[in-house]
This record gives structure tokens, sequence and C-alpha cells, in this order.
């Protein structure tokens, strides 16, 4: 006989304009388990847990908990059901503390607050699990990890019955995220159903029990995790969509070894440059200390060096000092003490201005709210640093048709796929927005190209895509400053990589001697 | 929105027709609010808007008052356009063509040696200088301490008042003129050619329609585009090389010195002499008329040109048929929510 | 200048005025506090001032001198107008800034087009009796104090009993936690069950009802009648008095009596017949505010999700 199902999700169809985002969708959740649910971005997996949690209304279809239709029309509704999520962004009122995220809209209590009873409760629901957290704490001083408890413990005290992570370890250390992985076993002992939305596989195959895989709006595999490999998972996650795609077979290897096996791209032969003669030292770092928006010192003593022909990869969990680092050295924040060189002159008082008359690109992660307007159209995007600059302006008018006519160059060369020059950038994919970046940061054939996360929230074919564009780059000669929390990404991209943590080097591994067990040792502040 | 700035494949006309409909539903739904309102109160609405009507337009005298209005709404809408469409919600326009009108006077007054030709276009600068100083403060706070410039500028906006009054009764009185506050007349060489023989029609409304096609260069310049970078996201800017503090005070200083020609224009144009009560209530009606004209400068010379005939007429219905000039305030304050709410409308009818 | 002239009672005079002044602004304030916590900008102050101020003598010129119904009058209008802002910011998430100055020319206008409706052009205006000053027994027998403090009339002993309670109830209730939630982070309300759309109508509209009562408290708690414009600015200041409370309730109270003592002062200096001309004088209030203004802004930290429309699922 089965054991009773906590949640049927029966036939979920959602359609938003433009795209079905899921697609008849059966999902069964079981007690005491976690399930993992994968597929690529814009698979579909998210939306369907945000339809569990009453922020989406389906179009079509039935969800069941615990043998009682639910009608979910918002989180309340939910949260009342017994479900809780724990989003990818965190939802917690950051000047508040521990106790008062929690209380937050609870409806027990009396007129007036009691914070000590409250506390206490955060403590006795925080012991049970094992997720350590001061109950006094102000939310923006705790760490990335210690926030994720919070948002956690949130659901159990509201008593979560089924708990829905959204890609949790995205912003953990491995040894973080091993600790995460515990307490989703000990919640899962104690009852709990577990829903671990995941694309990385090895976490999936440490954590679940059983696994199901979602692909453009539609689930196409299910199993037992102890019955399938990951091999088979990762082919079903991308599907023949590989073939669709106009990149080289370089690109195709990495893109199918990110999502299957590190051990492969690391085997894969490097995809070096043709050595230039000479290898110039383009950008170089020197004891280097930049303070965070808080006037805390963010940037402690950083010194590295990126020659011509290479991608040099900076890894490191977020919050390490990367955004303050990469900010000091393209003009946007300004360096406490040390020395930033580019092509041996002294940029250190740099601002942003001089970065881009000096022609350095810097492809910022934030593309919504740094790297575009979202308003304006793709031409007007294109031309965003060099507007004032003949052949766009002349005499201080900009020559509209020539804004245009680079407009359609760069959408061109680089493939992005948009209603033309005039259409607004809003309308454009996440994927074609960053390549709309690339695309006005390298026209200007930079020699030196800093890019941060520049496949954040990309799937792989855009990802892959993007890939190319890079190691091309580093063919023509270009010195590249690669950030990432990608770790895959990394090593099938970097000639050397860097981890970066509290603001220092921890240490500096070549290519063929970088393994993901060392990196997240250095990543964890644990020196070699 | 009338402030965002997307620009898709539609044709000029079909997105000057998207703008031009909700624009004209919205006065007509506000005139007859007003209308109701006067009904309420036992008024005639049909009198009462027949007497504005006739205000505006029933002789060609009065058509010539109407444009003799537009004149500073039309230049004061694009000077707070200027502002808006950098996000820079700089509301004191009426204060900055005070003080422009103030130190174009104190010009005309304190270099009477100096010939006409010099003269007269000294005062313009004046003019300019006074308003691009006032606003210039309200900037340089907002640039480099942050300071909320809707505060700052409607501040502002009492000062400018109090210090006309105190000007106008202390310093800058006129001795022979029984003690009205007010200023001396300028000399009449200084004051502005008569466009049309026997009304008060004169050369400040051809400055404010050679604005407009200044205007639509400026938005096709390198410096109008920095503004609308600037003004989509400070961090976009920054990013993208722009020095965010310079453009801020840039704007600033250019906005008020437009209000500030509009001053000039006032004193030169139409009064001849420095007085208080010089623009009461233009500020705010500066700000309806620039978001009813979308922030385009053809948009506004239409809206400009609405606005002074409600207010032409609205003098005349006050006069005429006793009905307080108030309710042209009531009909504009109901226009600009009609046209900010229009997207809210417009956009559940297409879904 | 007549320095003879400063004996203490004329400074027990300046010291009440600057209560009385500051009381339609610490109302104002107040509720405008719980607008901002929410993440609300309202710059429609001004107008709901000027309406509660007509609104109020109505009802009282209406009912032969009945105070009370002009209170109620003047609260329920400014609610109604709070939710006409709040139907612009939250449902219809237009620009903020430019609704609120919409609202603000609204009631200023038709404050005035209602008044000469009602009365027409009269070289004498109505007047009405205004709310007599009330001893606290006891407590008014303080030398200095209890004539400052504790001889005021209602309205000014209710905003000053209001402002604690105001505190109490953003720091210390479940609700006041809601409206600070909604400020800071509207995603983390939602998920929590919070309408966000909800608290904020509830915080714009405190914020309307107070600052009905502060127009009020102009025409029919000060000065007995009322005329176009009568707040002169006072919703522009109130708001600059909330940033320079860094939101704070308490705070709030200082910054008012800061600008009704400058205010007090003004009208003191006429009477001293010192050598500054009145309308540099009438200046000083708007002078203080920018320069207030300006030393607050560097430190100020605006609620996270300030003057910025909620959109659920946005990521």
């Amino acid at each position: 006989m089965a054991t009773e199902l906590t949640v049927r999700m029966v036939g979920i169809t959602k359609k938003f304009p433009g795209v079905l985002a899921n697609d008849h969708i059966d999902l069964d959740l079981h007690p005491s388990e976690v399930h993992g649910l994968l597929g690529e971005n814009g698979a579909g997996k998210t939306t369907l847990m945000n339809i569990l949690f009453g922020l989406y209304r389906p179009d079509d279809g039935q969800i069941i908990v615990d043998g009682q239709e639910a009608f979910l029309r918002s989180p309340a509704d939910a949260i009342a059901r017994g479900i809780g999520m724990v989003h990818q962004h965190f939802r917690l009122v950051r000047p508040f503390t521990v106790t008062e995220n929690i209380i937050l809209g609870l409806k027990e209590g009396g007129a007036l607050l009691d914070l000590r009873t409250a506390g206490a409760r955060v403590a006795a629901v925080s012991e049970k699990y094992g997720l350590k957290v001061d109950p006094y704490a102000r939310v923006q001083e705790l760490s990335v990890g210690e926030q994720q408890r919070v948002e956690i413990l949130n659901s159990l005290v509201r008593g979560a019955k089924v708990l829905i992570l959204d890609e949790p370890t995205a912003v953990l250390t491995p040894q973080e995220a091993d600790e995460l992985a515990g307490a989703l076993r000990e919640m899962a002992k104690q009852g709990k159903t577990i829903v671990f939305i995941s694309h990385k596989l090895d976490e999936v195959f440490k954590v679940t029990d059983r696994l199901t895989v979602v692909r453009s709006g539609k689930v196409v595999f299910e199993s037992l995790t102890s019955e399938t490999d990951k091999k088979q998972v990762a082919r079903e996650m991308i599907g023949s969509d590989i073939a669709r795609l106009k990149i080289g077979e370089t690109s195709t290897i990495m893109a199918v070894a990110g999502a299957a096996s590190l051990s492969e791209a690391r085997e894969k032969p490097a995809a070096a440059a043709d050595q230039p003669a000479r290898a110039v030292d383009v950008l170089r770092v020197h004891d280097l200390h930049v303070r965070d928006d808080r006037g805390l010192p963010a940037v402690r003593g950083l010194g590295f060096s990126v020659h011509t022909g290479e991608i040099v990869g900076i890894a490191g969990v977020d919050g390490n000092g990367q955004r303050e680092m990469v900010e000091a050295i393209t003009g946007l924040r300004l360096i406490e003490s040390g020395q930033v060189q580019i092509k041996d002159e002294d940029a250190t008082r740099w601002t942003s201005t001089d970065y881009i008359e000096h022609n350095v690109a810097y492809i910022t992660d934030d593309r919504q709210n740094e790297g575009l307007i979202l308003g304006f159209n793709l031409a007007r995007n294109a031309i965003l640093k060099r507007f004032a600059h003949p052949p766009f302006s002349r005499h201080g008018l900009l020559d509209m048709p020539a804004i245009d006519r680079f407009a359609e160059t760069l959408i061109g060369t680089f493939n992005i796929k948009a209603f033309g020059v005039h259409a607004s950038v809003g309308t454009l994919s996440g994927g074609n927005q960053q390549k709309l970046i690339l695309a006005r940061e390298l026209s200007t054939k930079p020699p030196l190209i800093i890019a941060n996360k520049p496949t954040h929230g990309l799937d792989i074919g855009a990802a892959a895509s993007i890939y190319q564009i890079l190691a091309d780059e580093r063919g023509r000669g270009a010195a590249i400053l690669l950030i990432s929390a990608d770790l895959d990404e990394l090593l099938a991209l970097s000639n050397r990589i860097l981890v970066m943590y509290e603001g220092r080097i921890m240490g500096e591994l070549p290519k063929g001697q970088a393994d993901p067990e060392q990196i997240g040792m250095l990543m964890a502040g644990t020196p070699l | 929105m009338a402030l965002e700035t997307t620009h898709d494949n539609k044709t000029n006309l079909k997105r000057a027709w998207d703008q031009l409909f909700p624009a004209l539903i919205s006065i007509v739904i506000a005139v007859i609010i007003g209308g109701l309102l006067l009904v309420a109160n036992g008024r005639d609405p049909l009198a009462a808007y027949l007497s504005l009507w006739q205000g505006a337009f029933g002789s060609f005298g009065r058509f010539t008052e109407t444009l003799v209005k537009t004149t500073p709404f039309l230049i004061l809408a694009i000077s707070v356009s200027l502002s808006f469409r950098c996000q820079l919600w700089n509301i004191g326009a009426e204060g900055q063509l005070m003080v422009g009108a103030i130190l174009s006077t104190w010009v005309a007054l304190t270099f009477v040696s100096l010939p006409v030709y010099l003269l007269l276009p000294l005062t313009f600068v004046g003019g300019f200088l006074g308003g691009a100083i006032w606003s210039g403060i309200a900037g340089a706070l907002k640039a480099y301490l942050n300071a909320n410039e809707v505060i700052t500028t409607s501040m502002l906006n009492y000062i400018a008042f109090y210090l006309t009054a105190y000007l106008v009764n202390g310093p800058m009185k006129d001795p022979q003129g029984f003690n009205f506050p007010q200023s001396p007349l300028i000399e009449s060489a200084l004051q502005l050619p008569i466009l049309v023989h026997g009304t008060r029609l004169n050369a400040g409304f051809l400055v404010a329609l050679l604005l407009v096609p200044a205007a639509i260069i400026f938005w096709r310049s390198s410096a109008g585009f920095r503004t609308e970078v600037v003004g989509a996201s400070r961090r976009v800017a920054k990013y993208a090389g722009l020095n965010v503090v310079s453009t801020i005070v840039f704007v600033s200083i250019l906005t008020g010195g437009l209000a500030g020609i509009a001053g000039w224009g006032e004193i030169f144009g139409i009064q001849d002499r420095l007085i208080q009560n010089i623009a009461t209530g233009w500020g705010s009606l500066a700000i309806v008329i620039a978001l009813l004209g979308e922030l385009h400068p053809l948009g506004m010379v239409v809206a400009a040109f609405l606005f002074a005939s409600m207010v032409v007429g609205g003098d005349a219905m006050q006069r005429n048929a006793g009905v307080p000039f108030a309710l042209v305030d009531v009909i504009q304050g109901i226009v600009i929510l009609l046209i900010l709410a229009r997207s809210y409308f417009f956009a559940r009818r297409a879904a | 200048m007549n320095l003879g002239l400063i004996t203490p009672v004329f400074v027990i005079g300046i010291l009440t005025a600057s209560i009385r002044l500051a009381t339609p602004l610490l109302l104002a304030a107040l509720g405008e506090v719980f607008t901002e916590r929410s993440g609300i900008l309202n710059l429609g102050l001004e107008g709901i001032m000027l309406m509660g101020a007509l609104t109020g003598f109505l009802g009282a010129y209406w009912t032969g001198g009945n105070l009370w119904v002009g209170l109620l009058f003047a609260l329920c209008t400014g609610i109604v107008f709070a939710l006409l802002m709040g139907f612009m910011s939250i449902t219809a998430k237009v620009n903020q800034v430019v609704a609120g100055l919409g609202i603000t020319i609204l009631g200023g206008g038709l404050s005035t087009l209602l008044y000469r409706l009602a009365f027409g052009l009269r070289s004498q205006p109505p007047t009405i009796k205004i709310f007599p000053d009330v001893p606290i027994p006891l407590l008014s027998k303080i030398p200095l104090l209890g004539q400052i403090l504790f001889t005021q009339n209602i309205l000014v002993y209710a905003a000053l009993i209001l402002t604690p309670i105001a505190w109490l109830i953003l720091y210390r209730t479940p609700f006041g936690l809601a409206v600070r939630a909604v400020g800071e982070s509207p995603d983390a309300v939602d998920t929590r069950g919070i309408n966000v759309s909800g608290m904020r109508y509830l915080a714009i509209m405190i914020g309307g009802a107070l600052a009905g009562l502060g127009g009020a408290y102009l025409s029919i708690g000060s000065l007995g009648v009322f005329w176009t414009q009568m707040t002169a600015g006072s919703g522009f200041i109130a708001i600059a008095v909330v940033v320079f409370s860094r939101w704070d309730p308490l705070r709030s109270l200082l910054g008012a009596l800061v600008f009704g003592f400058a205010g007090a002062l003004q009208l003191s200096l006429q009477t001293l017949n010192a050598p500054v001309p009145s309308e540099l004088l009438l200046m000083l209030p708007y002078v203080i505010t920018i320069l207030v203004l300006v030393g607050v802004s560097r430190r100020a930290e605006f609620p996270a999700a300030f003057a910025v429309p909620y959109r659920r699922g946005e990521e």
C-alpha cells in the first residue's frame, strides 16, 4: 500500500506571455523524503514551486495537500496548509532581528510584542533541527548561511510540513552546504517533506531520496535517486537542445561537462590561447584595500595580475569582497590604499570615466540595474558608454542613423534575438540582454575585460555561447578577469584560478592542478 | 507613463495619438466633475464654462491675451520637463521665475547709463542667472548632500516670495509709487516690442516659441542623452562613466535659467516693473502642463496653450460669472491624477 | 529694537506659541511617519491639510459652532483624500511624487473653491470660536511650565499624547512591526501572509486622518477662520520634520517644536520692533527647514522600499 502522499500536484499548467512555463505537470511528494527537483534555468521548476507556495495561480490543474484539495491564492494560504519556501533571494527584513523576522505576521500573540518569549521559541526550534543562529542578532549582520537558517526557521516555526528550497547552495561554501544537507536529512527523518530545487547534480545525489527532472515545462524523468546516475539525469535535463545551438564543439563539451561531472571538464585539454611571443601584464593589483558600503574593510590587501591572452578566474563565495574589488578596479569605488596598474599606468585614482577612456571593458553581473537601461531601446543601450564620441555624436548632436547602424552590427555579430534596434531592452530575454552587454563592451576590442558573473541566471545554452565569446577574446590576446560563483565555469575557462576569501587571495591554482575540493577549502578559508 | 522613455516601433503619429487621447479624456472628465461641483453649489456650469470660453477666445483681443499667458506657461513647462526627465522633482519654477524677475529688474534699474542694445541682453542674462542660481542651490544640495529636491525647491518658492515682497516694499520700492509695493518702471526703451498693435502680445512670445525647437534639439544632443541616462538610473550612469553630480547641477541650473527667462519675459514684456504676486500658482500649472504634454516640447505647446486659455478664461469667469477661479485649480488637479492613472485604466481595458 | 520688552512673560509667550505652531506640524508628521515607514511618500499632505482646515471649519460653522463635528468632518476628509492618494500609489502604482503634487493642487483648489462658493467674497470673513484653552488642574499651576505646556487646548494635548502612543504602536505592536517591515522589505511581508497593499492603505489612512486634524487645528483650533492656502507650506514642512526625525515619532515632536519655535521667534521679533523687515522674518521657517534637511540628509536612511510601488513576483 502506498504511503499517504503529503502533496499531489496534478496537471499543473501555467502560461506567461510568450512562454508555457508549466505544461500539465504532475508531481507527488511523500512524507519523510528529500525530493530533488532538477532542470535548467527556465525549465519551469521554480514556477512550479511558486505555484505550490501560492505566489502564482495555475491556469489549470489541482493541488492536493494531505488528501484535501487546496486553493492557494497567496503565500498565506500555503503557509496555512503547512507549506514553506526558502527563495534564492531571501525574503528577510534586514534591519530586523532574527526573532522579529520570524514573528512578523504570526497570528498568535497579544496586542504588544513579546520578544523574549518569541526568542525562546526560536531558540528551541533552532536546537531541535540543528540550525544554529542567535535569535537576537540583526539579520543584516549575519552570514549568508546563517540568514538562510533564519529563512528555514521561519517556515518551521509556522508549522511547515513541506519545505521548498530554491537553489539553496548557490550562496554557500562547500562546508556550509554539507551542514545544510545534514539539517535537511534531520528534518526528513522527523517527518518533513523537503523539495530541493537545484541544477547541481553532485548535491542532489548526496542529499535526495527521489528526484524529478523538468525540461521545457514538462516532467521528463522521475526516479528514486538510488536507481539512476548523474549521466542519465544530465541527459534528461538537457535533452537534445544543445544540437540546436550554433556553437563549436569545445563549448558543447564544456556545457555538458558542467552538468554532468567536473572531472570531464578537467580532463578536457585547456582551451589555451596561441601564446603570444611575450605575455604582457595588462592588469596589476597590489596590496589593495577597499571598504564596503558600511565602511567596513571588504578587500584587505589583495594582489594579483592578469596578462595578455589569459583568463584569470576568481572563485569565492559571494560576499568575500569580490564586488568591492571589481568596483575598485573599474573606478566605481574608492580605493583606500594599494595600487592598481593598467598597462603600466597608475590607475589607482581613475574614475569609471577614465577606465572607459582607456578601453577597459566591464561586464557587470547586474544587467538590469547597472549594465542596461531597461526603458531604453537597443540602439541607445548599445552606445551607453560612447555616445559623446564620434561617430555617434558630432558637434554635440547625436547621429541617430550611425547609432542604429552600429546597433545592427552588434545584433548581427553576436546573434542577439530582438525585434530590431528600436525594441525596448526590457523585452529581451536575460541571455540576450547579457549578450548585448558583452557586444557593447567588446565592440571596442578592449585589451582588458573584467567579467563579473557573466552567465549569472542564464541557461546552459546561453552560457555556452558566452563561454565561446570569452574564449575567442582570449585568443585575440585580451586579458580577462573572470569572477564567478560557478566552479564549473571557472574550471572550464580559466588558465589560473585565484580563490578569494574575506578580502584576500587565499590561494592560486593553475588549471591543471585545480581541484574542486581544494578550491572548496580555500573558499571556506582553510589554507592548503 | 509620462516619465518613461520607451522607444518602440510605432509611428510618430500613432504615438502622438496614443498620448493625446487620454489627455483629452482626462480634461473632459475633469471639466465634467468641475461642472458637477458647480451644480451642487447651485451655480450654472454652462454659464460658467461659456464665460470661460469667451474669456479666452471671445475676441481677437482675448485670443492675444491667451497667447500672452501661453508665453510664460510654455517656458516654465519646458523648464520643468528638463528636470523631470532627469528624475529631478524640481517644483521651484515659481520661485526661480521670481528671482529671475528680481535680478533682471535690478539690472535694468542699476545700469541705466548703458545703451539699450547692451542693456536689454544684459537684463536677459540677469533673468537667466537669477533663476539659474535659485535652482542651482537646490541642485547642488541634491547632488552633493542628497537633500530631497522637492522639499528644498518648495521651501525656496516661499523664500523667493518673501524676498520679492521685501524688495518691493523696501530697497527696490518706487519712491514715486504712492507707497504701492512695486519697483520703479523700467525705461520704456527696454520694453519688449509689441507684436500686434493694441494688444499685450510681445516679443516674449517669440522667445517662448524659439525655445521649443531648442528643446527638441537638446533632447537629440549628447547632453540630452546624458540627462536621460542619469534620470533613468544613477547607477547605470556611473557605470557608463557619466558624472552624475555635474549632470544634476547642470540640469538644475538650466531648469532655473529657463524659469528665470520666463520671469524676464513677464517684467520686460508685460509688467514693466517688479511687483509681488507676479506668478502665483504658475509653478504647479507648469507641472501639469509638462505632464500633460508628456514632457515633449510639441505636446507642451498644445498643453500650455490649453491651460493659458483656462487661466485667462478663468479670470474672466470669476469677474463675469462670479465663479471662483479656484475651479481652474480643481480641474488642474483632477487632470494630473487622471493622466497619471491612465496607464492603470487603459492597461486594464487592453488586458 | 526694544529689548526692554523681553520679560519672562514674553518668553513664556514665545514658548507657548511654539507649541501651538508646532501642533499642526506634529499631527501631520506623526501620520506621515506611518505612511513613509510603510514605503509611501505622501506629498499630498499640504492639500489634505487644507481640505481638513476647510471641512473642519465648515463642519463647525454649519452646526452653529460644534467643533467636534468639525473635527469629525476633517478626519473623514483626510481619510478620503488619503485613500485617493493611496489608490494612485498602491493600486495604480504611479509616480508618487507627481501624484502627491496633484493631490496638493487638487486639495488647494477644492478647498478654496468650496469656501468661495459657500461664502463668496466678504469684507468680514466668517469666524468661529476656537477650542478654548483647558488648563489641567494642578499641573497648570507649575510656574513657567504650567502655562506653556498645561494650559493649551484639547487638540494640542491630543497631539502631545498621540506622540508616545504613535511610538508605542510603531515599535511595540505587531501592527507597527508589520508597517515597518512593509517599508523595508515588501517581499518579506508578502511571503508571511501580510497583505502589502492593505498595510499601506492603513498606513496612509492614518496619515490622512492626522493631516486632516492638523489642518483643522489651524482653522478651528487656532485662528478661527479659513483662508486660501492658509497652511502656507505646512504640509511640506511636516515632511521635512519626518525626514529630520528619521521616521521616529518622538523625534518628530522635537522637529515640530524646532519649526514651531522658528515661527514663534519670527512673530516675537516683529513685536520687539527688531530692525529686521517682517518679510525676512517670515522666511525664517523655510530657511531653517532647508538647513535642517541638509544637515540630516547625509545620515538619513530611507526605508529600503521607499516610494517604490510593489509588484508581487518580480524578481
